[in-house]
């Protein structure tokens, strides 16, 4: 099949491209929203900048809406976007990284079956804990780019996502009960290299911006 | 006899199996249960003959091929009358096909609120007013008739579509929506008492 994926440039995205390319799918194109609105109910918002370079890196086309983030125009701008990418590489399904976002995964479960193609959630109620193991066990570099619960803070911008950051949440996730994979909005990442990538995204620099438990990354890029 | 589950797998894509079969498998195997999986287009008497339980999943919301297989199904239900099954969604679908039961159209998906008329499966009537949150995802469902099976949740609409069901003389059950996402320990007790 013909698939084309809905890409954030984090992990969860990512690895379900991963396993659709595994699973012998062709991956048409990388659809990424860029949302207006940082608190998108739909779409992971702190690095979208550079999912067109990680599309590049990928070797999968890409194809980019501007949405002003207003909760049911994004939908729209989602459907649009579907839309534009069944004409032109006439995609058979959409691939997409939720885990156990309902919000996420019911709206575009609507969206697909309207415009007639499959909708695929390979990641769909996977253990976290798991799902971060295998990340890291596939080669996938992921770097936190925002974080948005306490106790959180701007010293978690640009960590690495490895085996001590998941024995570090671990520590967290029994104190608090987040939820390790960030699948809660607790925090956001941005993948750097992983197997469909050619090579890596040339990150210099992750600053953190923001205050309290509400912080972000700006990724400053090699040659940027 | 120790439980083995044999978790059927109806998608036709591989890819879906992540999504409809491999959560099922999670929670047999968080619960230390054996259990094997298999295509049903693989299924032979030897993999029936080894297990003790059957759960046919669920599948994405455009894959209805298995509507064409049914006497792969019949098949199935006339040589093994004895074993318990429980049809998740698709599943059930395909159960109610197979005992001649009429397939119809409503879209559902997203949380929904069911209500439980009487206990089912570790689904207390009791227990807040009966009231459940449900994930659905179909296109369709089964308009089971009362006189073979025993309806134990309708939904709450103008349609009152059957949403939990049992035969009256079988242990076969079946449930629209996806217990994998909310109502896990429902699977655990259809293996256990089921």
């Amino acid at each position: 099949m013909k698939l084309g994926v809905l890409f954030s440039g984090g992990k969860d995205s990512t690895y379900a491209a991963l396993l659709a390319k595994r699973a012998g799918h062709e991956l048409a194109c990388f659809l990424t929203v860029d949302s207006e609105n940082e608190n998108s109910f739909m779409f992971h918002t702190p690095a979208i900048k550079l999912t067109k370079l990680q599309s590049k890196l990928a070797d999968v086309p890409f194809l980019l809406r501007k949405t002003n983030g207003k909760k049911e125009l994004e939908l729209f701008d989602l459907e649009e976007l579907i839309k534009d990418a069944i004409e032109r590489y006439n995609i058979d399904g959409i691939v997409t990284g939720a885990v156990e976002s309902v919000y996420q995964a019911s709206r575009v479960q609507e969206i697909c079956d309207k415009l007639e193609v499959q909708c695929f959630n390979p990641l769909w109620q996977k253990n976290q804990w798991e799902l971060l193991d295998e990340l890291i066990e596939s080669g996938f570099d992921m770097r936190i780019v925002g974080v948005f619960a306490y106790p959180f803070d701007g010293k978690m911008i640009g960590r690495k996502i490895d085996k001590k950051f998941v024995e570090d949440i671990g520590k967290v996730h029994k104190r608090l009960r987040i939820n390790p994979a960030g699948e809660g909005g607790e925090f956001e990442s941005l993948v750097v290299n992983c197997p469909l990538f050619k090579k890596p995204l040339g990150v210099n620099d992750i600053k953190a911006v923001g205050a309290g438990n509400s912080w972000r990354g700006e990724v400053k890029l090699k040659n940027g | 006899m120790d439980e083995n589950v044999l978790v059927l797998n109806v998608c036709k894509e591989r890819l879906h199996g992540l999504e409809f079969v491999r959560p099922v498998e999670e929670i047999l195997r968080q619960s230390k249960l054996d259990h094997e999986t298999c295509h049903y287009k693989q299924l032979t008497e030897r993999i029936l003959n080894r297990c003790t339980h059957m759960i046919i999943c669920g599948t994405s919301l455009r894959d209805n091929h298995f509507i064409e297989d049914v006497d792969k199904f019949r098949w199935l239900f006339d040589n093994f009358p004895d074993k318990p099954v429980l049809g998740i969604c698709a599943g059930m679908q395909i159960i109610g096909v197979t005992f001649g039961e009429k397939l119809k159209k409503n879209q559902e998906i997203g949380y929904y609120h069911e209500k439980v008329s009487e206990d089912f499966l570790g689904l207390e009537k009791d227990f807040d007013e009966g009231e459940y949150e449900v994930w659905h995802l179909h296109n369709s469902y089964v308009d089971f008739s009362e006189n073979a099976w025993k309806i134990f949740m309708r939904s709450s609409d103008a349609v009152h579509i059957p949403q939990a069901v049992k035969h009256k003389e079988k242990k076969i059950y079946g449930v629209l929506f996806h217990p994998e996402v909310r109502q896990k320990e429902m699977i655990l007790e259809f293996v256990k008492n089921g």
